[in-house]
């Protein structure tokens, strides 16, 4: 009896351990349970490339400014061989590269590390009164009938500023509008004629150019929104839409009618912005407190890891949850596939290539493969030379779809080098002798048997939040391990059981 | 289905989870493994004790041996290849006659020496081994089996399946070959399993695959209410394995031979559930009902006895009673 209780207080142990470890963390540590969105944090990253021309090279780039929104909570710049001076007000940051003489091509680096801010940041000065524009005929008199009927429709600044993007944007036949439309193409240049506008109301605006943070982009786009004072504040309107109102991914950069980089004695070949999101904020507060409290189990965690080892443990730590998958489906389902873990591995390929693109090559290598076998089978060849041409001739098969799906311009035949090529060819000989023995239906639905198997324990282990919390916590393995030790020890019927011995289960037999 | 597993688990139906946790991983001792997993071992071990084998022909270990398929089999019209760490039936050739160079198969179909020396390196490659270990390819002869069968199974031989627990014989089933199981006396590759009464060795109704059947579908005889011959040496036989293999929870297969009688063909280490469908009855309750004895009676005869008696079925009801 001792021996029977014996495994149900590992188990226990086991999932207490886990999870105690788990509660430390997340209470008194203060690691977020789930990866939280609000603290989240983007790397954004300036880049210009700049070509020589002659003499002494300058070159200038506009920096992010505190707004409301975002705030830049660490900043760097990359520019070996050049002085670097910051021109800083409250309003306008500029950072100056100068370097005696340029030879070659030569790249400039900002970057910065963005934090989102609930904080409302004064967004500019209050404005001076902008001088009533002067125009000549014919846009002198069409201005004043265009300013007469937005007025009319209006109450105040901001709605007379509504008023005007609406009109920019759905009146163009009529006859005023058209006269100043017609040179206008983009945004930009949309919100310089809504300026104009303005100002003959002698309402101040400004230009605002920021990008958008929302997902991790190579190259930002940069999108420009008119300001408008209404006599207290500053009121952002997209000059597109009219819509009021700072969309919540929107990070100003910087404002008025500057360039965002500027260069003298050289050229720009190429700027480019890119984003990328980062580890949470609150998940770094948490191991930076961590650190200082010098808490042991605040160390169990991958967060210290150089970053490429991080993945590989990521992956390694999401196997126990593929295999506590397999343990179901096999002791409590009762299916059955060819080799034990294989689905798991498969199951580990297909997060590279994604579920249906990994199913699709898996098929496409196993049929060709078995065509292959079958032919092998008739030149006689020994067991081990026999799996050994099988290896090879999967590895060539993976090379091949790499190399065709590369001609095609998909990217995803490429991530086939990621299929656990020797499993691949075990299965096919398994397939093919099963096919030999019992035929070739018993031989497919088994074949077909293993990928379901590999779909499910895929399924389980691409969830976004399994993969968080094995970085964070890997003790949840404990916990894993826990459950294995208790579904060891499961002796009910599996399910395939009830159907296979449905007649056992009459009233007297 | 809460109902389904009810009835199940009352009626004694034993699953594999149940049958690997609380039988074979108690009553088995993994050392003795080998003796059953290996069929040369085990066939050594059951002469030793006096138990009647099929008389092994050679075993061929090396892959050179193979080429040499003539000193191997020697002047044999009739033999049987098999691998020693074969499971499940697979990897094994039947050869019933040989013409000029040519062999012929259980199906009557000619089969080639060079396709015969093929098959016999895959065995030894361990095409056929548990985990892929490199195996060795046993000839032995061919069993003739008692002409009491002949309407019952075509082909190949029919095999008796004895389950043996702590020395006590509990449950058995007739193995009937069929043209699907090409000749081989495996449930899962088409053969048809029939349940036999303990008492008296009369068989009680059949299965194949896991549906219930009373006629053979290749000969249309009717497959129940046959007495099987020699019943009490087949039931004796199977209870002296426990001494020469010490495993607690063991499937014994016999076959009949027209002239040696019942003859041990192969110990199993981890037999199937399929029993508990051909017999209708679940194994657990006869189990326990081993379990409850408390102290076992050493002398095998005794144990046949008890078991003979304790599992026959007095009325043989199960023939007019099946509820399907």
């Amino acid at each position: 009896m001792t021996r029977n209780r014996q495994w149900m207080v590992l188990s226990l142990l086991l999932v207490a351990l886990g999870g105690l470890t788990f509660a430390y963390k997340v209470v008194r540590l203060g690691y977020p349970v789930l990866p939280d969105e609000t603290g989240e944090q983007w790397l954004v990253q300036a880049r210009v490339e700049i070509e020589p021309v002659k003499g002494p090279a300058r070159a200038s780039l506009l920096l992010p400014v505190r707004s409301t929104g975002f705030t830049v909570s660490d900043e760097s710049f990359v520019s070996r061989d050049f002085g670097l001076t910051i021109d800083e007000d409250m309003f306008r940051r500029q950072a100056h590269w100068a370097i005696r003489s340029l030879e070659g091509d030569r790249v400039l680096y900002y970057r910065a590390t963005v934090m989102k801010d609930t904080r409302n940041q004064r967004f500019a000065n209050k404005p001076d009164t902008p001088a009533v524009p002067e125009l000549e005929e014919p846009f002198a008199s069409a201005m004043a009938d265009l300013v007469e009927e937005v007025k009319t429709e209006s109450a105040d600044a901001q709605s007379f500023a509504a008023e005007i993007l609406d009109h920019l944007q759905n009146s163009p036949d009529d006859a005023n509008w058209k006269l100043f439309l017609e040179d206008v193409e983009s945004p930009l240049e949309h919100a310089r004629l809504a300026q104009t506008i303005l100002a003959t109301e002698q309402i101040p605006s400004m230009l605002v150019h920021g990008i958008l943070l929302k997902k991790d982009v190579q190259r930002a786009a940069i999108h420009s929104m008119l300001a408008v004072w209404d006599g207290e504040h500053w009121l952002l309107f997209n000059p597109e839409t009219g819509q009021q109102g700072r969309p919540e991914e929107f990070m100003i950069w910087w404002r008025g009618t500057e360039t965002l980089a500027g260069v003298s004695g050289a050229l720009i070949n190429d700027l480019q912005i890119s984003v990328k999101k980062r580890m949470r904020s609150s998940l770094e507060l948490a191991s930076r407190r961590t650190e200082l409290k010098d808490s042991f189990i605040g160390r169990i965690s991958l967060l210290h890891l150089p970053v490429q080892t991080q993945s590989v443990y990521e992956v390694l730590l999401l196997v126990p949850f593929g295999i506590l998958i397999i343990v179901l489906l096999r002791n409590f389902i009762g299916l059955s596939s060819f080799g034990t873990f294989a689905p798991v591995l498969i199951a580990l390929a297909f997060r590279e290539t994604e579920l249906v693109k990994g199913i699709l090559l898996f098929m496409m290598i196993v049929s060709l493969g078995l065509v292959f076998r079958f032919y092998l089978e008739r030149l006689r060849l020994l067991l081990v030379p026999r799996l050994a041409a099988v290896v090879t001739i999967v590895v060539l098969l993976m090379t091949a779809i790499s190399l065709f799906s590369d001609r095609l311009g998909t990217e995803t035949g490429l991530s086939v080098s990621l299929f656990p090529m020797v499993i691949i060819s075990m299965v096919i000989e398994r397939m093919s002798i099963v096919w030999e023995e019992r035929g070739a239906m018993t031989s497919i639905r088994e074949g077909l048997g293993s990928l379901l198997m590999a779909s499910l324990a895929y399924s389980v282990i691409s969830i976004d939040v399994l993969e968080y919390w094995v970085t964070v916590f890997p003790e949840v393995n404990l916990i894993v391990l826990g459950l294995i030790v208790a579904l060891g020890r499961y002796t009910g019927f599996r399910l395939t059981e009830l159907i296979r011995f449905r007649q056992l289960a009459g009233r007297n037999p | 289905m809460d109902s389904i597993v009810k009835r199940m688990r009352s009626n004694g139906v034993l699953g594999l989870n149940r049958r690997n946790g609380d039988y074979i991983l108690k009553m088995n001792n993994r050392k003795f493994f080998p003796l059953v997993d290996d069929k040369v071992l085990c066939k050594e071990r059951l002469q030793e004790r006096g138990l009647a084998v099929p008389e092994l022909i050679a075993v061929a270990s090396y892959m050179q041996q193979a080429a040499r398929l003539g000193e191997l089999v020697g002047q044999h019209k009739e033999f049987v290849i098999k691998p020693a760490h074969g499971s499940g039936g697979d990897g094994i050739l039947v050869i019933k006659d040989r013409k000029s160079d040519y062999f012929v198969d259980s199906d009557g179909n000619l089969v080639k020496p060079a396709d015969l020396e093929h098959h016999i390196t895959n065995v030894i490659g361990g095409l056929y081994s548990l985990g892929g270990q490199p195996d060795v390819a046993m000839i032995e002869s061919l069993v003739h089996f008692d002409p009491a069968f002949t309407g019952l199974t075509y082909h190949g031989v029919p095999d008796i399946r004895v389950i043996v627990y702590s020395g006590y014989p509990v449950m058995a089933m007739v193995r009937l070959p069929t043209r699907e199981s090409h000749g081989k006396a495996n449930l899962h590759q088409g053969a048809i399993g029939v349940g036999v009464d303990m008492a008296t060795g009369i068989t009680v109704g059949g299965v194949s695959g896991n549906s219930p059947v009373s006629l053979h579908p290749d000969t249309g005889s009717e497959i129940t209410g046959f007495q099987i011959p020699h019943w009490s040496r087949i039931v004796s036989m199977a209870a002296q394995c426990f001494e020469a293999v010490e495993l607690g929870y063991l499937g014994v297969d016999i076959v009949l031979d027209q002239t040696h009688g019942p003859l041990i063909l192969e110990l199993n280490a981890r037999p199937g559930l399929n029993i508990q469908i051909a017999n209708r009855r679940g194994l657990r309750h006869r189990l326990d009902a081993v379990d409850n004895l408390g102290e076992l009676q050493e002398r095998p005869e005794q144990r046949v006895e008890w078991a003979c008696h304790t599992f026959g079925d007095p009325q043989s009801d199960l023939l007019t009673q099946a509820p399907w």
